[in-house]
Parts: structure tokens; C-alpha cells; sequence
């Protein structure tokens, strides 16, 4: 066997391993069942419902029935209907919010790491200030300004003030693994120095990176949550954060409709615990002195 | 040291600089006419403050003068203090209306974010020790901290507040009260901001609580925990080093998290109609009232960057590394 | 004999199983001996010296003893052993460059380990400051903060701190992989130093760098997947081993020659098998040249003059 077919069979070994460990793993299993289930919920879902989330359709203020599943608002809309659709809008806003985060945080951080000098001044100097920036402030203020508020321009704001700490993990990185002796090779036999970051730095990141996407991701649903709650929400939209500003705003918790408002927390705080779950089992399983035992 | 000190606060003067352009920006940067709307929300209260309110507004704006021109005195007017007047409030100063619900703001986050400091690292640091604690922490910490912060707060309001009636459910004090130097004016108030307090620590301690057991499980197994376990010192001493060492990423953490937390704060506010920024925001949003809305954001900007500050001072007392500056401007 | 290894076996416990990283490790040091422990990656050098002072929680001490003194080192009961760890036994780790608490004056690092082994720092410090100058440190450096050290320093600090209560026995884990060739040299003296001052007894040296060992050791000891399969007088391994893994890897090396140098083990056409589940009989099999049909057998270890042994079944015919 020559060497590069061995190093080659060892590269899909471990891929194979990595998920055969994933797979056993009960946090990642338990984690990953929650977050899928609830996201076929949200795209499966309205589907079947026939009715719109703003539509009035029953009985005002009722509480969870077999019609009803999760009850009915003050003014006789269906919980239920809402969960569905908002539980789309928050998947939505995660994946954008966190995929936009993903994907500058990961280029800054690449460029900078890589680049080095003033490039990398400059590059961090910027990391640095939207760190400290309060990304919620700013985004009140840019949200308010805004006249007509969709899910997808939601979820484009949160993931431009949301990028930092992976741009500087990423660059951090970057800088220790540009060192190492394949990836001067690399450069050495002329490649040009985005094919090396790609070919030769990526995959060393990978576990990393796919860890911080889905932080990002439970962020963006966290981050979005908080906006609509101020009543920044999607104005055409129904979503998870802006059912708990309606039942707020209609004081569902004096009236006792419970319902109203345990079912969208308890979803967000599902899907982003179950992320987070679902990440400590991950870092065990790429991590395998956390494995052992 | 100097170094690092020049740097963090070139990093906040750019924050600052960037912040007021943001503010300055957005308005001109946005479809339709912010004064068209601003009035629109107020045409409906007396003719003769509108009128005042029109001619304001036009001169605050200065649309007439060049782009660069408007920017200037956009600064001018910032130094001197002057941000505007409050259209909600109107014609209160929007410096005092916010310095009004400041101090609301304050009296709630800096104990919520001590204490879940302080609680959480010694929770987390003693999850890292024992197995059982561990398995109970660990779980609960992920949950806390995956809780959007206005949902604990309505569950909060919801059970203490309605349906226990043991605190109130709103506001800062009775609304029988004035605000005095009364004992009971001050019992009053610490139990209005009793749940909202709450709320915001429990949510913060569940991210403290995993950090620190996690750095500390990281610092039991560094090199130089081996290396004294390995010269047989007691399990006592190299914990005291673990722990010690793993503070000090939690310090800088405090200032990282602040943005966090303060966003947990005026959603909080909000739940409880807690009379400070967080209140005073959603006020300004639902009358589209930008100066306000604007001046909030310039507070908190600054009160984060001296938080910030204050956490590297800290940080530069307790880490020998960055006082030596050998690691170069950590930053 | 200062150190009796017998049949020693331990494990790592992994999800897929144990992997066997110390198979029936025996041999003798004498007082004053200095050993060097040489063998390719991945072989157990770094077990095998862990096992004698700390097992850390993946290590599984299986079966197996060691006597040091006359008086058995409960390997397996940390507390126990506890007592006797940098007292009787002491390790320069491999990590020696971050092996100090970097938040902690280095004088207030030593304070806090003697006081927590129960000895008085007040003592002892003229004896510390004594060996550091010995070292060409001053007493300065116990003022500064690891990261104040050079490489070099901080290496020769650990040094002088691992020997600080005179242990009967040293293990030094690759001390000079990550020092220049200069350090390299005053490193190794010094480690020889030591020995003569009577800091320390007898000392097990691992090293990838046999030419370097070569100059200080008195024996050698080489092992192969988890295994021993020659020891003997320094001299003889290196200019007439039997063994012919031993072999394979003298001739790997370009010249041993007199100074000191780079030359690292090369590696041998291979590799060698992995440790979850070791092929039975002599493990070199599949890559030694002289294999035959009683290879499948374990090899017994041969004496082949007092001091000297190899475990093959060549060496027997
Ligand atoms: N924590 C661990 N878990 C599982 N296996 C391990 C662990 N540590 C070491 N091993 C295995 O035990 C064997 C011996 O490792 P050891 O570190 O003793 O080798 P070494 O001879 O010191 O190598 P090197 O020269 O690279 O330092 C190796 O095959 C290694 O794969
Ligand atoms: S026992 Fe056999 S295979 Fe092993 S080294 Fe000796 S000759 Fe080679
Ligand atoms: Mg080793």
C-alpha cells in the first residue's frame, strides 16, 4: 500500500467513525430527534392545517381541546395554527441568520488568519468593535426604522451583527494550522492561497466549524425571539416571538391563557437546548479523549 | 500593558464613533421620510405642539445643508449633550427622560449580572469536581440558557405574580407611591424588583455555570495539573490553581456577555413593564419616536464600553500575562 | 536493584475496547543506573514511564508490580502512592515548557507544592537556590512568572524542581525534543550531573534521539508495540544489538557518531501493529526480515549475557 492510499483509508475511516460514534451518541440522537421533529412540525405542519394563523376560527379563550389543540387567543385564532407557522419562521431566521453569521465570520476570519499583517489589523479591529457593539440595541434600532419587516429581512440584520466570535475562533485557528508543514507544502507546489485555505485548512476546522454553525443557528432563533417580543417582528408573518407579544399585549397571562404563551417559549427553548445538546454530544465525539470512558 | 490599554480603548473609541454613525445613518439611509413619520404618529395630539414638533424636527434634521455638513453637526450637538427631544415625552430632553429610567436599568442588571457571576462560576466550578452535580448541572445549565429571556419572565409573572400573588406583577413601585427616602418606599421597591431581577439572574447563570465547568475541567487537565498531580500534590491544590486560572477567561467573558444580558434586560423590562430602558424602548418604538430610540442605543453603547473597560482593568489585575505584556496585546 | 518491573500490563480504556499500551513490560535498573527507553512512536515509552509515578483516568493498571527499594510501588492505589511520588519517585514530563502554573510566581509555585508534601520551603530554599545556580539560573528567577523564562530555562527550572526531594528515582520524558542542539547538550549533562551529586539514583531517559542517549546512559532499553525487546549496556545495543528490530533501527540511523546531533529514528519499512487488539506471537513479525514459523509463538526474553537480553526466537537458536 502506497502511503497516500493509507492516509486516504484513514481519512474515510475517521469519517466513518465519526459517524458511527454520532449515531450512538445519546446526545447528539436525543438532540438532533427534538430539533428535527419540531422543524417537520414547522414545514409539514401548515400544510395540513387548513386554516390561516390569523384567522378566527373559534371560540375566543379556549383553553387546549381535541378541536383546539393548543386552545384559541382572545380573539378566537388557533394556537396551534400560530405554533406551526411560527416554528417555520423560526427555523427560517435560523438558518439565514445563522448561515449569513456563518459564512462572514468564517471569510473574516479565514482572510484574516491567513493574510496576517494589515490585513488581519484591520480585519480584527472590525471583529472586535461588533463584538462589543450590543448587537440587540443596534438591531432595535435599525428594525424600527424599517416600515415593512419580513423573516427573511430579520433573519439578513441578525446575521450581519452576529459573526464575531466565529471570525475570531476561525482566525485563531487559521493562524496555528498556516503553520503547519502541509499547508507550506501547498504552497509550495503553487497553489494559490484560497484553494489552500480550502483544500488544506477546512477540513482540519470541520468539527469546529460545523459546531459554531449550529450555535449561530440556535442564536439567530434566540436573537429573533427578542426582536419580535419588542414587537419588531415580521409584519407578515406569524412567528414564535411575536405570540408571546400578542398574548403580552393581551394580557393572556392576567386572563390565565396559558396556553397562549407556553407553547412558543417552550419551543424556542426546545430547539436551542436541543442544539446545544446536541453540540456537547458532538464535541464528544470528535473529541475522542472526551469519548473514552 | 500600555499596549493593551491603547488598543482596548482604540477599539472602544472606534466603537463609539461607529455607533453614532450608525445612528446618524440610518434615518437618512432608510426608504421614506422620518419626519413625515414621526409627525404622522403625533398630528393627532394638540395642533400647536405639532407645529413645534414640525419645525424641530426640520431643523434637527437639517436637510438642507450638504451630507458631511449634517454630520458635523450631528457630532457638535452630540458633544454638547444635546440628543434631542423626546416626542413621546415631548418636550422633555431625551438625555433626561433616559437618565429617568436609568437608574431602573442599572439596579437591575449590574446585581443580576454580579450575582449570576459569582453563583454560576461557584456552581460550575464544583460541577467540575463531582460527577453527580455534574450531571444535574450541566443539563439544567444548557436548558437555562437556551430560555429566551422574556419567556422566564412571563412564567415568572405568570406564577409568582398571578397566580401565587406573592409579588407584584408589574411596574417599578405601587402605583399608590411617590418615590421618597421612605423605608417603605424602598420595601416597595425591592419587591417590584424582586421577579425581574430574578428572571434575568436565573437565565445568565446557566451560561456562567457551564463555562466555568468547562474551563476548569480544561485547566484540571493542562499540563501543569498534571505535573503537580504527578508530584503527588493533593487534589486540593491543584483545583485552587485550576480554579484561579479559569476565572480569569470568565472576566473577560463578563464584558462579552454584557450585550447579551442587557438585550435579556429590556425584554425583561418590558414583561414587567419595568420602568426602565427596556420600557422606555418599547414607548419609543411604538410612537416612532427616533431621537428617544436613538439616545437609548447611544446609552447603552457607552455603558458597555465602560463595562468593558472597567472588566480589563480586572482582567489586567488578576492575569500576569497581560500585565507583563509578553503575549502581546491580547485583545 | 533500585527498580524491579515485573510482567507489568496497562491498558487505556477506550469505547472500542482496551488498548493494550504496556503488554508484559519486565526489567531491572540498578542504583545508579541510567536508563535510556528508546522505540518508535506509539510504542508505550510514555506508559511506561507514567505507570511508574501517575496512571492518569484512562490508564487501567492491569497486572503486573514494581519494586523500588525493596518496597512496592502501589501503582494502582493512587493515595498510596501519593506518598510516594516526588519523594521516591520524580518526573521531568514531556510538557516541561508549560509544565508551571503560568498565573504563579515560580517561588510561590514551589512554596505551594513543598507545603502541600509537608516539607518547609523556608529549608530548603538555600538548597534550591544552591542547584539553580548549578543549572546557571539565580535565585531571580524564583521573582518571575514561567512566561518570563526562555525554553531553555524553564526546562532546566523543572529540572532542578523534579529533583528538588532527591528521588530515588527519575524519569525524564523526552527533556530535549523541544530545546536547540545546545540546550540539548547542557541538558543531557546536566541530567548526568545530577546523578553524581546524588540528587537523584537511577533515571529512566526516553528519547527518540539514540545518539544523544548514547552519550549518557548506561543501558538501553528498546520497545516495540507495547513490548520489551532488548536491553542492554549502552555500548552493546548501539554497536552490537541482537535484536533485529534493534538492528533495523541502529541502521536506520545515518552514523552514530560521537556528537551530538538531529539524527532521529528513521523509520523502518511499516508500521507497527496497533495495540487494540495485538496479533499474537512476536509482534516485529510483520516486518522482520528473519520471521519464520515459530514467530507465531511469543518469543521468550533471552539472557544473553548478565546485563543483557532480547526477546526473539532467533536470539535463542
Ligand atoms: N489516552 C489514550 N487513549 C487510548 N490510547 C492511548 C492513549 N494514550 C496513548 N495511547 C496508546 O498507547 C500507545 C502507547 O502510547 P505512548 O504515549 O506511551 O507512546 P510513546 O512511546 O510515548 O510515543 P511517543 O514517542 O510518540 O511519545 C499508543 O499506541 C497510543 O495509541
Ligand atoms: S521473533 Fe521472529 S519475528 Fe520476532 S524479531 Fe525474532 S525473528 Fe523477527
Ligand atoms: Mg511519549
Amino acid at each position: 500500500m502506497t502511503t497516500d492510499a493509507a492516509l486516504n483509508a484513514d481519512v474515510i475511516g475517521k469519517r466513518n467513525e465519526h459517524l458511527y460514534f454520532a449515531l450512538r451518541n445519546p446526545k447528539v440522537v436525543i438532540g438532533l430527534s427534538i430539533v428535527l421533529g419540531l422543524l417537520l412540525l414547522g414545514l409539514i405542519g401548515p400544510l395540513f392545517l387548513s386554516s390561516s394563523p390569523t384567522a378566527y376560527v373559534g371560540p375566543k379563550s379556549e383553553a387546549p381541546s381535541a378541536d383546539y389543540w393548543f386552545g384559541t387567543t382572545v380573539h378566537g385564532r388557533d394556537v396551534f395554527v400560530q405554533f406551526a407557522h411560527g416554528l417555520r419562521s423560526s427555523y427560517l431566521v435560523g438558518f439565514l441568520g445563522g448561515g449569513i453569521a456563518f459564512v462572514i465570520g468564517l471569510t473574516i476570519g479565514f482572510t484574516a488568519g491567513y493574510r496576517g499583517g494589515l490585513t488581519d489589523e484591520f480585519l480584527n479591529m472590525l471583529t472586535n468593535v461588533v463584538l462589543v457593539l450590543p448587537a440587540l440595541v443596534v438591531l432595535i434600532v435599525i428594525s424600527s426604522y424599517m416600515e415593512v419587516r419580513g423573516v427573511v429581512t430579520q433573519g439578513v440584520i441578525i446575521g450581519l451583527f452576529s459573526w464575531p466570535w466565529v471570525a475570531r475562533a476561525v482566525r485563531a485557528q487559521t493562524f496555528t494550522l498556516r503553520n503547519r508543514d502541509y499547508v507550506d507544502l501547498a504552497r509550495l507546489t503553487g497553489k494559490r492561497s484560497p484553494q489552500i485555505v480550502v483544500r488544506e485548512v477546512m477540513p482540519n476546522m470541520a468539527s469546529y466549524l460545523l459546531m459554531s454553525m449550529i450555535l449561530l443557528f440556535g442564536g439567530a432563533i434566540l436573537f429573533a425571539s427578542m426582536l419580535d417580543f419588542i414587537g419588531l417582528g415580521p409584519t407578515n408573518a406569524v412567528s414564535l416571538g411575536t405570540m408571546m407579544q400578542q398574548s403580552m399585549a393581551w394580557a393572556a397571562i392576567h386572563l390565565g391563557l396559558w396556553w397562549w404563551f407556553v407553547p412558543p417559549g417552550l419551543a424556542i427553548t426546545a430547539i436551542v437546548g436541543a442544539l446545544y445538546i446536541t453540540n456537547v454530544g458532538l464535541d464528544e465525539v470528535f473529541n475522542p479523549k472526551l469519548r473514552e470512558m | 500593558m500600555g499596549r493593551y490599554f491603547r488598543r482596548k480603548l482604540l477599539i472602544y473609541g472606534v466603537t463609539f464613533f461607529i455607533a453614532v454613525t450608525i445612528n446618524f445613518a440610518i434615518p437618512r439611509l432608510m426608504p421614506g421620510d422620518p419626519v413625515a413619520r414621526m409627525l404622522n404618529r403625533h398630528s393627532v395630539s394638540n395642533s400647536e405642539s405639532a407645529a413645534a414638533l414640525r419645525t424641530y424636527f426640520e431643523d434637527v434634521f437639517g436637510f438642507d445643508v450638504p451630507l458631511w455638513q449634517q454630520y458635523l453637526n450631528y457630532w457638535t450637538a452630540l458633544l454638547q449633550g444635546d440628543l434631542g427631544v423626546s416626542v413621546f415625552a415631548f418636550p422633555s430632553p431625551v438625555s433626561s427622560v433616559v437618565l429617568d429610567a436609568l437608574p431602573y436599568t442599572i439596579g437591575l442588571l449590574v446585581p443580576a449580572i454580579l450575582l449570576s457571576w459569582i453563583v454560576g462560576n461557584g456552581l460550575g466550578a464544583m460541577a467540575a469536581r463531582s460527577k453527580w452535580l455534574d450531571n444535574s448541572v450541566l443539563p439544567l445549565g444548557y436548558l437555562l440558557t437556551a430560555v429566551p429571556y422574556m419567556w422566564l419572565a412571563i412564567l415568572l409573572v405568570w406564577s409568582g405574580g398571578v397566580l401565587l400573588d406573592w409579588f407584584p406583577a408589574a411596574r417599578g413601585y405601587s402605583l399608590s407611591m411617590q418615590p421618597n427616602l421612605s423605608w417603605a418606599f424602598f420595601v416597595d421597591l425591592v419587591h417590584h424588583w424582586f421577579l425581574p431581577f430574578l428572571s434575568l439572574f436565573i437565565v445568565a447563570l446557566g451560561g456562567w455555570a457551564i463555562g466555568m465547568r468547562n474551563l476548569v475541567i480544561y485547566e484540571l487537565e493542562s499540563d501543569y495539573s498534571n505535573y503537580l498531580q504527578a508530584l503527588g500534590a493533593p487534589r486540593r491544590l491543584v483545583r485552587r490553581y485550576a480554579f484561579r486560572n479559569a476565572m480569569l477567561p470568565q472576566i473577560s467573558g463578563l464584558a462579552l456577555q454584557l450585550g447579551v444580558v442587557v438585550g435579556g434586560a429590556l425584554v425583561t423590562e418590558v414583561v414587567f413593564a419595568y420602568p426602565g430602558l427596556g420600557s422606555l424602548l418599547l414607548n419609543a418604538i411604538n410612537n416612532q419616536d427616533f431621537f428617544l430610540l436613538q439616545g437609548i442605543l447611544l446609552f447603552i453603547v457607552i455603558g458597555v464600553l465602560l463595562f468593558n473597560f472597567l472588566a480589563d482593568v480586572a482582567f489586567v489585575l488578576v492575569d500576569p500575562r497581560t500585565r507583563l505584556g509578553l503575549e502581546g496585546g491580547q485583545s | 536493584m533500585a527498580l524491579e518491573v515485573e510482567d507489568l500490563r496497562v491498558h487505556y480504556r477506550t469505547l472500542r475496547g482496551d488498548v493494550r499500551a504496556l503488554d508484559g513490560v519486565s526489567f531491572g535498573l540498578a542504583d545508579g543506573e541510567i536508563m535510556g527507553l528508546a522505540g518508535e512512536s506509539g510504542c508505550g515509552k510514555t506508559t511506561l514511564g507514567k505507570s511508574l509515578i501517575r496512571l492518569d483516568g484512562r490508564m487501567r493498571h492491569v497486572g503486573g508490580r514494581a519494586v523500588l527499594d525493596g518496597g512496592e510501588l502501589p501503582i494502582a492505589d493512587d493515595k498510596a502512592m501519593n506518598r510516594r511520588r516526588y519523594r521516591d519517585v520524580s518526573i521531568i514530563p514531556q510538557y516541561s515548557m508549560s509544565a508551571m502554573n503560568p498565573t504563579r510566581k515560580i517561588g510561590k509555585l514551589t512554596a505551594d507544592l513543598l507545603r502541600a508534601k509537608g516539607e518547609s520551603f523556608r529549608e530548603l530554599r538555600p538548597e534550591l537556590v544552591r542547584r539553580l545556580e548549578l543549572v546557571g539560573l539565580s535565585e531571580q528567577v524564583l521573582d518571575n512568572y514561567p512566561i518570563e523564562l526562555s525554553g531553555g530555562m524553564k526546562q532546566r527550572m523543572v529540572m532542578v524542581l523534579s529533583t528538588l526531594l532527591d528521588p530515588s528515582l527519575l524519569i525524564a520524558d523526552e527533556v530535549t525534543s523541544a530545546l536547540d542542539v545546545s540546550n540539548q547538550k547542557a541538558v543531557a549533562e546536566t541530567l548526568v550531573r545530577f546523578r553524581e551529586l546524588g540528587f537523584v539514583k537511577s533515571m529512566v531517559v526516553v528519547t527518540h534521539d539514540l545518539s544523544l542517549v548514547y552519550q549518557i546512559a548506561d543501558s538501553i532499553m528498546i520497545m516495540y508495540a507495547g513490548r520489551i525487546v532488548e536491553k542492554g549496556p549502552a555500548d552493546t545495543i548501539i554497536n552490537a544489538p541482537r535484536h533485529p528490530y534493534t538492528r533495523a533501527l541502529i541502521e536506520a540511523l545515518p552514523e552514530v557518531g560521537l556528537e551530538y546531533g538531529d539524527r532521529r529514528l528513521k523509520s523502518i519499512p511499516g508500521k507497527p501493529p496497533q495495540l487494540l487488539n495485538p496479533p499474537t506471537g512476536c509482534r516485529f513479525r510483520d516486518r522482520c526480515e528473519l520471521a519464520h514459523d515459530r514467530c507465531i509463538e511469543d518469543p521468550p526474553a533471552v539472557d544473553l549475557a548478565p546485563d543483557h537480553t532480547a526477546s526473539c526466537w532467533k536470539v535463542v537458536d
